[in-house]
């Protein structure tokens, strides 16, 4: 039956349930991307970032909270030039982050 | 849960209810929700425990709606306020007791207001006046109805016909309760038991032998939230955190819901129906929902009144499951006989609600 | 003969006593419970090192040698004298002494004010010092034996203007990471989440010990404040934050949850300053000379503070402090001859 509203979906996530097979193998292949604390210098120094919507911040963050559509999209807007990585003060290295993403990406998306 | 800890909150949230002579102040909305609710207020009151209350036919609107909805601004509200304590202070009462939550938090905001700016109070008994020459005393007492049938629970245990117990197993029945926002979330001092472990209901609760149900989401809104509901697009956000509700409640099975606000009772009674109509999901046992009462009707079923003459058959969910638990007996063929017996007219039934 | 009297037997007191002590002064020592080594005496062990807390209530105590140390009694009254005070203690002592250090340390904030967090209702809710007293070896049945999810709640009574202490606890953020280090370590498996407002890791060290528990230890640093926590059907304690950083509310069901409760000030210390004619600041704690160029000084002749009676201290800074004082004393006698 149509009521003209509906049931609006939950933005909430779930800590507990979220899938972080990516996030884990990406950690271990290089655990300091364990220590980005959210300053947000590599999105501000992208190239990309105002045009696209391209963030390391925001991958780190969704890789974390399992939201994998939006990871997929933004590292398809990545240049590769690697000005993030220059910038991050905690000297993570975003770029390899970004390669291991790339090249895990579809395995994962299988698992899923 | 460690009980104790909870009983050491409620000690420090105890408030000063008077026994007797109270002026009472009807809901908007009540009346039109659950007319007997508060008509079996007076009679639980008056006529069965023998208190003093009395009520003006002159009273209006509290003004707390369009209050909250931000169509008056709150001098407005105050001077209807005035009014109100001005017929409280004319019929020589100085206990204030209303029947609803957004009246009471809107009376208990007006008076903590004019605590704080004794020159708004002046302004408001001078507007008053040029209105309608009236002159008032703020209440020494504000109460909400709950609190006086909390207050009065043991009185009303020691006369129960019936009791919140399952009679077959005789295990206690279990109760969700829910307490409206403007009842303690505003000051919390002025709610018996604060606003995280409010005892109001569950004190009744567990006079009258039920068990409560503290189940994560119990501090959440019922989903009315004025501005949501009142406009339609957004009704989809007033049911969605009903519905967060009752999933988190779901595995508790309770076997009903005691509150104490006009809203909260519809909407957790009403939204049931649209989330099975929607999602095709219901909460009670097979494919039933779980009513969603009144503390008035809880106090009634537990006096022995009849639960035709305490409105029942106006939820949407049938409280048949929960009588026959009780042992309360009821006559299914007079369900939609009226005053004096005259026909209601017995809805149509919901496609996947069972009602009966 | 003279004294100098030192209230608070905390570190900072029996620091101050010490010092005195070499100094060739006469320190009596007032503690009002029946153990020296205050608050750090129920810790099990210190950031950033890990070094165990009996150890330096230990070295602390061994130089107490000589010291008057008078315990269980309190200050009855502080009687200003010619020079100095006439200082009479509950259990009938009097002392007179030439100046005197205030050492009082401060009170944990009492966590069942934040009502919504259900200290004392919820079965596995606990606070930074339960957890420690666990860590000691203290039985606590709310400790699980073998949690899957652990949280840590930051800020508990502190930065909060609702709950009276508007100061920030300082020492909380640093003391959540090393907790959850150790949790960690006793717990692998488990997933152990700190919900934080600002994480403020000032210190030396303090850093590294962050960046351990993101690297080594994985533990999940979530920005944003627990709104309210709840029990779950099968006994567990759900928590409710916004993760600000992704703009989303945040939901987890957790095993064990620890309260970081703050610092704030020791209700004593107003009779205290009264007994001076001193003025205590807004936030209760002593008010200092100078907040920058001699925090230990006070606006009266001949009384000194030590350590956490003036604000939250870390342990370096309160032993700091009370040598400060201590020389401070010192110097006032030598100019006062």
């Amino acid at each position: 039956m149509d009521f003209g509203f509906r049931l609006s979906p939950s933005s909430a996530v779930d800590l507990d349930k979220v899938n972080l097979a990516l996030y884990d193998r990406l950690a271990e292949l290089d655990p300091g991307i364990r220590t980005c604390i959210g300053c947000g210098s590599c999105s501000a120094t992208c190239t990309s970032s105002a045009y696209s919507g391209m963030s390391v911040r925001k991958v780190l963050l969704a890789l974390q909270r399992g939201r994998m559509q939006d990871v997929e999209k933004m590292l398809s807007n990545c240049m590769l030039c690697g000005k993030c990585t220059m910038v991050c003060p905690r000297g993570i290295n975003t770029r390899r982050l970004i390669l291991n993403a790339c090249r895990l990406y579809d395995n994962v998306e299988e698992e899923v | 849960m460690i009980y104790q800890g909870k009983q050491k909150i409620w000690s420090d949230y105890q408030k000063e209810i008077p026994d007797n002579h109270w002026f009472y102040v009807r809901s908007c909305i009540r009346q039109n929700f659950w007319p007997a609710s508060e008509k079996y207020f007076l009679v639980i009151c008056r006529d069965m425990l023998g208190r003093d209350i009395f009520e003006s036919e002159h009273h209006t609107t509290c003004g707390g709606i369009a209050y909250h909805c931000d169509t008056i601004p709150q001098e407005t509200a105050m001077t209807i306020v005035a009014r109100q304590f001005a017929l409280m202070t004319e019929a020589g009462y100085e206990n204030l007791v209303t029947s609803c939550i957004t009246s009471f938090g809107n009376y208990a905001e007006i008076i903590e207001t004019w605590r704080e700016f004794p020159e708004l109070e002046a302004r408001i008994r001078e507007d008053l006046w040029k209105a309608c020459r009236r002159e008032f005393k703020v209440p020494k007492y504000l109460a909400h109805a709950s609190d006086l049938i909390y207050k009065y629970r043991g009185e009303i245990a020691e006369r129960a016909k019936f009791h919140l117990v399952d009679k077959q197993t005789g295990e206690p029945l279990k109760i969700v309760e829910h307490i409206g926002c403007h009842y303690s979330k505003m000051f919390p001092h002025k709610g018996v038991g604060g606003a995280e472990y409010p005892c109001v209901l569950s004190g009744m609760v567990d006079a009258w032998g039920g068990e409560v149900i503290d189940y994560p989401e119990r501090r959440h809104c019922c989903g009315y939230g004025f501005r949501q509901y009142h406009v339609k697009a957004n009704r989809g956000y007033s049911m969605s955190n009903t519905y967060k509700k009752f999933e988190s409640m779901e595995p508790y099975h309770p076997d009903a819901i005691v509150t104490n606000c006009p809203g909260c009772p519809f909407f957790l009674d009403r939204w049931q129906y649209v989330i099975a109509e929607q999602e095709g999901k219901t909460y009670g046992p097979d494919g039933h929902g779980i009513p969603a009462l009144t503390y008035e009707e809880l106090a009634g079923l537990v006096l022995g009144v009849d639960p035709w003459d305490l409105g029942l058959q106006v939820h949407q969910v049938g409280p048949e499951l929960l009588l026959d638990k009780m042992g309360v007996p009821y006559d299914p063929a007079h369900k939609y006989d009226g005053l004096d017996e005259k026909a209601l007219k017995k809805p149509g039934l919901p496609n996947v609600l069972k009602c009966c | 003969m003279e004294y100098i009297a030192v209230i608070g037997g905390g570190i900072a007191g029996m620091e101050t006593a010490a010092q005195l002590k070499a100094l060739g002064l006469e320190p009596v020592l007032i503690e009002r419970t029946e153990a020296l080594g205050g608050h750090v005496a129920s810790w099990h062990c210190l950031f950033p090192d890990l070094s165990p807390a009996d150890k330096l209530i230990k070295d602390l105590k061994s130089r107490l040698e000589g010291v008057e140390i008078q315990l269980g009694t309190e200050v009855a009254s502080l009687n200003p004298l010619r020079k100095g005070y006439s200082l009479v203690l509950s259990n009938g002592k009097v002392y007179p002494c030439r100046a005197i250090v205030f050492a009082t340390g401060f009170t944990q904030f009492p966590a069942e004010r934040k009502e919504e967090y259900g200290y004392g209702i919820y079965d596995h809710v606990i606070t930074n010092h339960d957890l420690e007293g666990w860590f000691n070896g203290n039985g606590d049945s709310r400790v699980p034996e073998a949690p899957k999810a652990i949280g840590f709640v930051h800020c508990v009574g502190s930065r909060d203007i609702k709950a009276g202490n508007s100061q920030c606890s300082k020492v909380c953020c640093i003391t959540a990471i090393k907790q959850a280090i150790e949790m960690k370590e006793r717990f692998p498996k488990a997933e152990v989440y700190c919900f934080y407002m600002d994480l403020r890791l000032f210190g030396k060290k303090y850093e590294d010990f962050y960046i351990r528990a993101q690297r080594d230890c994985n533990i999940h640093f979530i920005r944003g404040r627990v709104s309210e926590v709840a029990e779950t059907i099968d006994g567990r304690v759900q928590v409710k934050a916004e993760d600000t950083l992704s703009g989303r509310p945040v939901r987890v069901p957790l095993d064990l949850l620890v309260l970081m409760a703050g610092i704030v000030c020791n209700p004593d210390n107003k009779k205290l300053s009264d007994a001076v004619s001193m003025p205590l600041d807004d936030d209760g704690f002593f008010h200092s000379w100078n907040n920058v160029v001699d925090i230990t000084r006070s606006d009266r002749p001949g009384v000194f503070l030590a350590g956490a009676c003036t604000g939250a201290k870390t342990v370096p800074e309160a032993l700091a402090e009370a040598r400060s004082a201590a020389l401070n004393v010192y110097q006032y006698l030598k100019g006062s001859k």
